[in-house]
């Protein structure tokens, strides 16, 4: 599952941020990728519409590649 | 030319620590924070629960009928704070002064109640006609507005809308019409109700808001707390307060505004740093003239720690001297309202000579190692104060304060 989450994620941001998508790895952190707090909002509010889930704030402050966002993501549909 | 000195003889508050200034400025003294659960009505679907809102507000015991219904709450607000701080002041408009006296009032958004109601009807509800006060309601000059109309006030009237600065540039803005002779007093503040289900609904989307309340400088801080409220403060010349037997509260003696020019909501040191150096080159004061800062202190992570590392560069040695709070862990973060509430803070802060309490202070940070008088005002001599205003969009506006002794 944490796959297919990851794939939505790489789809999202080289589609909404026109990043390259061979750039885009589990270990990829948003800063090395160009994106800065906001970005990262914008990807789990994203997520979050896509995978019907809620991810609180606590989480969201820990999330710093993309890696964990999907993990993120994961624990969340788990919950 | 030379400076006219300019100084505030009234000041007016409402805010769910009081509804007047003696009651606001008694919770503060006691460290008594108007941070609760919020309407349920409103809350059900967001999810944060806590809020500094007025609860049971009733407009109709402050004014009549016919003038509170072309009023949204922001404004209604504003009036309430004006007509207070303008009884306190003791100061009578009337065509000798009227058209060398100022109003200017700052908000976000202004009549957002009106605008959000009006989309109800049109949207959810499907209606093909919306209330014809919508407009007057719903404009953000129309606090400014009203205020001149009560008191027939003919002089420069604008709104300012720099989010949560929006206050203190508009007291920043008035001080110096007054101080550059272009007026000879004003009533300057500001007002914010932000408290509905979409506005409430864009602050859960960008994640800045605590889910239980705000910590500033703690540890464990987690983000700020939305509050609504009004602060007005009457300011006039020297000179004209003193003619007229005034009871004067503080000094206005700097201000200081400045742009990040970077990131639309992270903020950035040197753009604040800039604001008080050059608030503190306006009052021609030097750093160790200061001994309290009230800050910006949202009790978010990013704000907190950048804040402080500013007052140390600025201040240096002597940052380990002056104390610095957040009071918007008591009335919470009232946004273009807020710097009014904590520029009569700061005021009753100098009158008094006691350090208002940063509220819910739990565990030092080391990034933000400073004396934040934690939990408990604290009485001692302030000599001169800066009040800090670091908004959303890179702008800040910091104002400077001196005690007001004859």
């Amino acid at each position: 599952m944490t796959e297919i989450i990851f794939e939505k994620i790489a789809a999202l941001l080289s589609s909404k941020k026109e990043l390259n998508r061979e750039l885009i790895t589990v270990e990829s952190s948003f800063e090395a990728l160009g994106l800065d707090s906001l970005d990262s909002i914008e990807l789990i509010a994203d997520l979050e519409d896509e995978f019907n889930v809620t991810i609180p704030n606590a989480d969201l402050q820990r999330i710093k590649t993309i890696g964990q966002a999907a993990e993120g993501i994961k624990r969340a549909m788990d919950a | 030319m030379k400076h006219r000195r300019v100084v505030i003889t009234g000041t007016g508050i409402v805010s769910a620590i009081g509804m007047n200034t003696q009651a606001f400025w008694k919770n503060i003294v006691e460290c008594r924070s108007g941070i609760d659960v919020y309407d349920p009505t409103l809350s059900d679907q967001i999810r944060f629960k806590h809020g500094a809102d007025i609860k049971g507000f009733d407009a109709s015991a402050f004014m009549e009928k016919n003038e509170l219904d072309l009023m949204d709450r922001f404004a209604q607000f504003a009036v309430i704070a004006g007509n207070e701080a303008v009884a306190a002041a003791g100061i009578v408009f009337n065509e000798d002064n009227s058209n060398r006296s100022a109003v200017i009032c700052g908000s976000s958004i202004g009549g957002i109640h009106a605008q959000e109601n009006a989309y109800v009807e049109l949207y959810r509800e499907s209606k093909s006609r919306i209330h014809p006060f919508t407009i007057p309601r719903t404009m953000p000059n129309s606090a400014a507005s009203n205020i001149s109309m009560q008191l027939g006030i003919t002089g420069p009237v604008y709104t300012i809308s720099t989010a949560c600065a929006s206050s203190n540039h508009a007291i920043g803005n008035a001080f110096w019409l007054i101080r550059n002779g272009i007026c000879d007093q004003a009533i300057a503040g500001g007002s914010e109700t932000p408290f509905t289900y979409a506005f409430l609904k864009a602050w859960e989307a960008i994640r800045v808001v605590a889910p239980d309340t705000c910590r500033p400088f703690s540890k464990n801080r987690q983000g700020m707390i939305i509050g609504e409220g009004a602060g007005m403060v009457v300011m006039e010349t020297l000179e004209n307060a003193q003619a007229r037997g005034a009871t004067i509260l503080s000094e206005l003696v700097g201000f200081g505004m400045t742009s990040d020019a970077s990131h639309i909501t992270k903020p950035n040191q040197k753009g604040a740093e800039h604001a008080m150096k050059l608030a503190l080159a306006d009052a021609n004061l030097a750093p160790d003239e200061i001994d309290y800062i009230s800050a910006h202190g949202t009790g978010t992570l990013a704000n907190d720690s950048m804040e402080v590392a500013a007052v140390r560069a600025i201040f240096g040695t002597h940052a380990n001297s002056l104390a610095i709070s957040s009071t918007k862990s008591l009335h919470g973060h009232a946004l273009g309202a807020t710097s009014a509430l904590e520029a009569v803070a700061t005021t009753m802060a100098l009158q008094h000579g006691i350090f208002p309490p940063t509220a819910n202070f739990e565990a030092a940070d080391e990034a933000c190692n400073i004396d934040v008088v934690p939990n408990a005002s604290r009485k001692g001599n302030i000599r001169h104060a800066l009040s800090n205003a670091f908004a959303f969009g890179g702008l800040n506006a910091v104002l400077a304060f001196k005690k007001w002794e004859e």
